[in-house]
């Protein structure tokens, strides 16, 4: 069995050599460095952080997540992303001209977006943005979630892991910040690449898993099709 | 409590009515993340106590008028089933529930980074099943363990015990017969690392020699607890890791 990495719990005290501590870390009162989470240690070249097991997306400024429209308004979309806040998209941010009162017709209630987050203030209200590159609505495919600090591992160091993933399944995948996942293709293709990415997410604090992806999805290759 | 009886609680080698000595707790044990649907959750048996403990959230606080603006709340509702005593506790809440669902939220909130997710609520539900003395300090213990599989950032792991006084002695965790007929009830819970005190209450009389002789069995106590919580969190990833596809 791969090694896992090193877990840590609340409170833990984390040594910090040279590397500046990033995300989920926390100085005490004695001015020493401790985990905010029950989960795994990543030590980066500048940055050390400490990425729970599981646990709820907090929208940041300029991530890109997929949303689903849950109520439509006059002029804006309650769009919800999984997150402990509702969001909103005015019609101002998207590539598509048109009048207050119609926006229905362009994306309905229970629709799917590729959006980004615009803006976002102190007290967490966000509001997201399609008037970007590669933002879009997503049509056809098929929605998946994980949980949001996995995203990363799923992604892989510059897009590896999931490049993998589309290469060896044939697949369209699109990958949201907030653990939701848009895949297109043919149906055994998506369960393959489901299957894929729950693999991922189950072995998430273990090391060496970009090597071990490779040959489960060769394997996969020649035992599927 | 406090009233005199013919009940031997103490045998004549000083062993107690189940065996046990003075210093002693009795078997605990977690399992984390029993139910599907929840956050994060955890099980507890601890002596004859079983309790479940379910944690979701943070989420938007309903009630609006609940909405801190500047921090999370976290609500922590103690509920006792019907069938946990042995008679019939008629159910639903009631002063004392309600009152150990308050000092629960308290002990849970000192923990929990409140700040982090202004405007949300984190449920936590503590219902138990089962009931054998020291269910406050149990669902506490188990709550912080629940909130830490369901990945939300704490300061520090909250764990708790008990000591009380029978027959003029100070002894660990009592057990339900030693918490009726005993002198006094001392539950306390501390941060586990920093041993920052968030919960303590006390039934009964204790003069202060023999308060600080209980606070420091139960601090002494609580490093063994917090072992068994970091077991059980740990417990999950290294049986997720051997699971197949």
């Amino acid at each position: 069995m791969a090694e896992t990495k090193q877990i840590v719990f609340p409170g833990e005290v984390i040594e910090i050599s040279e590397i500046k501590p990033r995300n989920g870390v926390y100085k005490n009162r004695e001015g020493k460095y401790c985990s905010e989470y029950f989960g795994t240690v990543q030590k980066g070249d500048d940055y050390i952080d400490v990425v729970p097991f599981t646990g709820h997306y907090f929208p940041r400024r300029g991530d890109k997540v997929i949303g689903k429209v849950i109520e439509i308004g006059p002029s804006m979309w309650t769009i919800d992303i999984n997150s402990p806040y509702l969001n909103l998209m005015h019609m101002n941010d998207t590539p598509w001209k048109m009048s207050s009162g119609d926006i229905k017709k362009y994306l309905g209630i229970g629709e799917y977006i590729y959006a980004k987050v615009m803006t976002l203030n102190e007290i967490k209200e966000s509001w997201l943005t399609i008037k970007d590159v590669g933002l879009r609505k997503l049509e056809g495919g098929h929605i998946i979630s994980v949980p949001a600090p996995k995203v990363p591992r799923i992604i892989g160091k510059g897009g590896s892991m999931v490049n993998l993933i589309k290469e060896y399944t044939d697949t369209r995948i699109v990958i949201g910040q907030n653990g939701l996942i848009w895949i297109e293709g043919t149906p055994e293709n998506i369960l393959r690449a489901t299957a894929a990415i729950k693999k991922i997410e189950r072995e998430a604090h273990t090391t060496g898993l970009t090597d071990r992806m490779t040959e489960y999805l060769k394997g996969d290759a020649k035992n599927g099709n | 409590m406090g009233t005199e009886s013919n009940i031997k609680l103490l045998d004549e080698n000083g062993l107690r009515l189940d065996g046990r000595n003075e210093m002693e707790l009795r078997p605990i044990k977690i399992e984390t993340n029993v139910l599907e649907r929840a956050d994060g959750s955890a099980f507890i048996e601890w002596g004859g106590n079983k309790i479940i403990v379910s944690v979701y959230g943070p989420r938007e606080a309903y009630p609006k008028h609940t909405q801190d603006i500047d921090k999370a709340v976290i609500k922590a509702r103690y509920n006792m089933a019907a069938f946990s005593v042995d008679e019939r506790k008629r159910p639903g809440p009631d002063r004392r529930s309600v009152e150990i669902s308050k000092v629960i939220s308290e002990a849970l909130s000192s923990a929990v980074m409140v700040e982090q997710f202004p405007r949300t609520q984190v449920d936590v539900f503590i219902e138990v099943i089962q009931a054998d003395a020291g269910t406050r300090i149990a669902g506490l213990t188990a709550a912080s363990v629940a909130l830490a599989a369901a990945g939300i950032p704490m300061r520090d792991m909250v764990v708790g015990c008990t000591a009380g006084k029978i027959e003029g002695k100070i002894v660990l965790d009592l057990s339900k017969e030693e918490d009726n007929f005993g002198q006094a009830d001392l539950p306390m819970a501390v941060l586990s690392r920093s041993g920052e005190v968030v919960l303590v209450q006390m039934d009964g009389d204790l003069s202060v020699e023999e308060f600080n002789q209980a606070t420091d069995m139960i601090l002494d106590a609580t490093k063994r607890i917090a072992q068994i919580q970091r077991d059980a969190l740990v417990a999950r990833y290294s049986v997720e890791t051997q699971g197949g596809e």
